[in-house]
């Protein structure tokens, strides 16, 4: 018995640490790919179109609603000290450092990551991915290297997205709403965000995008060529980029602020 | 054209190949046969360079396709064509798209030119005019010829068949049986089938090989195979449930096997 949960873990963690290093080896593959000739612009424009752009609407109300959310809170914590004008510096800072880079980069695993992943698994089932290596094209490099390249082009871009409807849905319910003077929303704003929080957005963001290619991708071109392979990859990609993102953002916020 | 020596190969406890040893000769219609799961798949990958066998040689105009480097892979990848199972269509391009990918990646042809080549190919199977389809609206046989048309795209040296009349009408499997046919005696290129159609594999081949669980039980000319007394392959031609190979997937008795249920 104990044997045999030692084996379970034995196996396990061995076969987690294979994927860890091949998953490595994908990733750097696919990012030399990006800088290496040829580049195929109309790939990843396409690419960028499906990630970026068709992500638009759900970023925008996810974002609209967590700076109303944001100023309802933080209006009635603020009120309390008769602290009201800092309504727009509270906003804009958990919004610019932490929602904005964190919310946008889940909502994307979740809609173009999971997509990512089942076109690849349905790619290799179909064998599409054996087909471009007898066309002697590389995969890697036709199919994966885009995707990447576009996810850490559309996260930035669609960060910058949320935080300014974030901070106009806050604007909305704050000075709007709940009467908080519109100068003082906006002074205080500019007065306590300084360039180092919005660098460290960004920095989050190419992070978090990095992070959504790669799994996305990796677990799409090793899924299991069944559909039950390929449903468990989608599961398995919202999943682990939505965990990997979680955790890289403390190690980021602990390193940047 | 292609040799393989002593080649094994295995999944877990599945062995799809045995020590196999044969060779494929340049401009003849070579046929595998095998029932399911008897390794001709895989066999056909591997010479392909898709997978790498356990052990054994494949060598291809003598270079050895297991220790090729990538690039080096490639470049033998060019003259070679595959026709998959599925006909592996891109399903985001339509059939124009699909047919002018390797020429693009490949040659700097102009759009015309590729525009040409894509007719000629497109009229051999008999599709042409269907360039703006997408694989979606085609039917089984049509993405089966689209899929020969790109196999052959590149006018390879070899092309690679897996099962391309399996699933498909007596007449569409008999339009593929002709292509084949007719690229091997009037261009003169190699073809590799694995197939499971028999009748279809006498009527092309020049050399038959069948192959049972990972091993070669017969190699011949259609009528040496025909003529064959060994009561395998009588079995497997005749297709008779009775005989040497067990249609059963396992050896225990079947009243046995449902007794020792209910005790």
């Amino acid at each position: 018995m104990i044997s045999q949960s030692l084996v379970f873990v034995g196996h396990n963690f061995l076969s987690g640490i294979q994927s860890l290093g091949s998953g490595t080896l994908f990733i750097l593959c696919a990012l030399y790919n990006i800088v290496k000739p040829p580049f195929r612009f109309a790939r990843i424009i396409k690419e960028v179109e499906f990630i970026g752009v068709k992500s638009f609407t759900i970023i925008f109300v996810t974002s609209l609603f967590t700076g109303m959310v944001l100023a309802l809170q933080g209006y009635h914590t603020l009120s309390k000290f008769g602290s009201e004008s800092l309504l727009g510096s509270a906003v804009a800072l958990s919004i610019i450092r932490e929602l904005g880079p964190v919310l946008c980069a889940l909502m994307v695993s979740g809609r173009a990551g999971s997509a990512v992943t089942a076109e690849i698994g349905i790619m290799k089932i179909t064998d599409q991915i054996p087909a471009l290596e007898m066309m002697a094209v590389d995969p890697i490099e036709y199919i994966v290297s885009p995707k990447v390249l576009a996810f850490l082009i559309s996260l930035p871009l669609l960060t910058a997205f949320f935080d300014l409807i974030g901070i106009f849905g806050g604007y909305l319910v704050g000075v709007k709403l709940l009467g908080v003077n519109e100068g003082a929303y906006f002074g205080e704003m500019l007065s306590a965000t300084t360039f180092d929080d919005v660098f460290g957005g960004v920095v989050k963001s190419l992070a978090f995008g990095l992070i959504i290619g790669w799994i996305s991708t990796f677990i799409g071109y090793t899924a299991k060529s069944t559909t039950e392979g390929v449903s468990s990859a989608t599961t398995n990609t919202v999943v682990l980029a939505s965990v990997a993102i979680l955790i890289t953002d403390y190690i980021l916020t602990s390193i940047l602020f | 054209m292609i040799k393989i020596e002593n080649l094994s190969n295995r999944y877990g406890s599945i062995i799809t190949a045995n020590n196999v040893s044969c060779e494929f000769e340049c401009s003849e219609v070579t046929v595998i046969l095998g029932g399911s799961g008897s390794g001709k798949s895989t066999l056909l990958k591997q010479m392909a360079g898709l997978a790498r066998p356990n052990s054994g040689r494949i060598l291809f105009e003598g270079k050895e396709i297991t220790c090729l480097s990538k690039k080096e892979l490639y470049e033998v990848r060019k003259s070679m064509g595959m026709l998959f199972q599925g006909a592996a269509l891109f399903n985001s391009l339509n059939v124009y798209d699909n047919l002018a990918f390797p020429l693009r990646e490949h040659t700097k042809l102009s759009e015309k030119v590729i525009q040409t080549i894509i007719k000629m190919k497109l009229e051999m199977v008999g599709l042409r005019g269907s360039e703006h389809l997408m694989p979606s609206q085609l039917s089984g046989g049509m993405t089966k010829r689209v899929g020969l048309a790109r196999a052959i795209i590149m006018d390879p040296k070899i092309v690679f068949y897996d099962e391309p009349t399996s699933g498909l009408d007596p007449i569409s499997a008999g339009v593929i049986d002709k292509l084949i046919l007719d690229l091997n005696r009037k261009l003169g290129v190699t073809s590799v089938v694995v197939s499971h159609d028999i009748e279809s594999a006498f009527k092309i081949a020049d050399k038959v090989i069948i192959l049972f669980y990972g091993n070669i039980i017969a190699s011949g000319t259609p009528d040496e195979i025909k003529s064959s007394p060994d009561a395998k392959i009588c079995q497997f031609i005749n297709g008779s449930p009775d005989g040497p190979i067990p249609f059963s997937h396992t050896d225990k008795d079947f009243m046995v096997d449902m007794r020792s249920q209910w005790k």
